[in-house]
């Protein structure tokens, strides 16, 4: 762990290995005097974590936006109402309770942030990245969308519009990408190769057929 | 509250840093972090919206600071004081010293496969329908609460369209305190860059917030 020391913020631009080794021995202490006092099961804890190492991931999500490309009625249950349409491919439960979709088109670029916290739609994505959490990301996605994406590497043209969506309630928001050119006939196994994780919150776009080649 | 959670709009944070391949975990105690934080939840001695504030009202140095997990444990420490599960004494000893509150529920292993899918879903029926229409032009409150609210100071006094009826959820800004869930019905609003931020604003650009009844006015 010699690599996240304090100080590490500065010349990473990182921001997640700050306090380390200080947490690492708090949540110890934590842990023990809560487990100590039958308050909670270290179990449990083993089985949290796995489901989200393991179980539920941006895959998920990428065979909803998948499903989508190919079956124009399923597109239009996820338009009206997401949360029984994710529902319908076994992707429920914490922070997906309320979902919305929303599609990006020729005309109009999405992108999801929570400015207030980090909510992000964990069912379907699984847990957040860090950027998603930090103070860059949520303070600018709503006042500098194209600085931000330009980050990603994605530079908008001028004429597209672009709309933030501003996680502030319990509704969580997917993004549909567009279907990459190309991919006629694909199989949904084969497209969803192409959704990424950053082209659901919005800051990429599905890949080309060619860049997964 | 206007704490250093707030962060819409905000300057100076700098460039986003994306890691290429980023593992799910940056530590191990961050995976303890998260599930010790997701126990404590089976407890039903807070509610989602109790634990963001708690978290908001930690320092802003401190805040901004800190990783995310981090943020987290220190809320998580706050409320296992405040509703008598631990005390300060056995937070710094790492051990228990005598008999807490007993909490409505512990999450057994076996439990967290049903417990995750079930999630806590937050809409509630209301009764009276909804005050605004999809179209109309609405004015947020401006206001600046010392308690928990999720009308962010960025979209505060600002004129904007309902754009859709989202359903009717749980009224964060009393359920924090213990005041009930008094649920109203959201609206997703819609704004111009231009009205939030003002000259020079990107043009080209919209931001849609999600926000309860009584956050809004008839423009």
């Amino acid at each position: 762990m010699s690599e996240h020391r304090h100080g590490d913020l500065s010349e990473h631009g990182h921001h997640h290995d700050n306090h380390f080794s200080d947490m690492e021995a708090r949540v110890k202490a934590l842990e023990t005097l809560l487990t100590e006092k039958g308050l909670i099961d270290p179990a449990a804890i083993d089985a949290i974590v796995e489901t989200y190492e393991t179980k539920v991931g941006p895959r998920n999500g990428a065979g909803v936006v998948a499903k989508a490309w190919v079956d124009p009625a399923f597109a239009e249950w996820l338009r009206h109402d997401a949360t029984a349409a994710i529902a319908s491919l076994g992707f429920a439960g914490r922070q997906g309770e309320h979902m919305r979709a929303v599609f990006n088109t020729p005309a109009t670029h999405n992108l999801v942030v929570c400015t207030l916290c980090s909510c992000y739609p964990w069912s379907v994505l699984g847990l957040p990245p860090v950027w998603y959490k930090a103070p860059p990301y949520r303070s600018r996605a709503v006042i500098d969308p194209r600085g931000v994406l330009a980050e990603f590497g994605l530079d908008l043209p001028a004429d597209k519009k672009v709309r933030v969506w501003d996680s502030t309630a319990e509704l969580r928001y997917l993004v549909v990408p567009e279907r990459p050119d190309g991919t006629e006939g694909f199989s949904e196994a084969a497209l969803a190769a192409l959704v990424t994780r950053d082209s659901m919150i919005g800051t990429g776009l599905a890949l080309s057929p060619e860049a997964v080649r | 509250m206007n704490g250093p959670h707030d962060l819409g709009g905000q300057q100076g944070f700098g460039s986003i840093a994306p890691e290429k391949d980023e593992p799910i975990f940056h530590a191990e105690w961050e995976k303890r972090a998260l599930g010790i934080t997701l126990s404590c939840g089976a407890f039903g001695a807070w509610t989602l919206d109790e634990s963001r504030h708690a978290r908001e009202c930690l320092p802003p140095a401190t805040y901004l600071s800190a990783s995310y997990y981090e943020i987290w444990t220190r809320a998580l420490e706050t409320l296992l004081k405040r509703h008598g599960f631990a005390t300060q004494a056995e937070l710094d000893a790492g051990h228990g010293l005598g008999q807490g509150r007993e909490p409505r529920g512990v999450l057994k292993a076996e439990m967290v496969a049903d417990v995750l899918a079930r999630g806590g879903p937050c809409d509630r029926p209301v009764e009276a329908p909804p005050r605004f229409a999809v179209g109309e032009r609405v004015r947020t409150k401006n206001f600046n609460p010392e308690t928990h609210t999720r009308l962010p100071r960025y979209a505060r006094g600002r004129t904007g369209v309902v754009e859709a009826v989202q359903g009717s959820f749980v009224f964060p800004d009393d359920n924090a305190h213990g005041k009930g869930e008094n649920p109203q019905w959201v609206y997703s609003v819609v704004f111009d860059a231009v009205e939030i931020w003002g000259d020079g604003a990107d043009p080209s650009l919209t931001i849609a917030l999600d926000l309860w009844e009584s956050y809004i006015f008839p423009a």
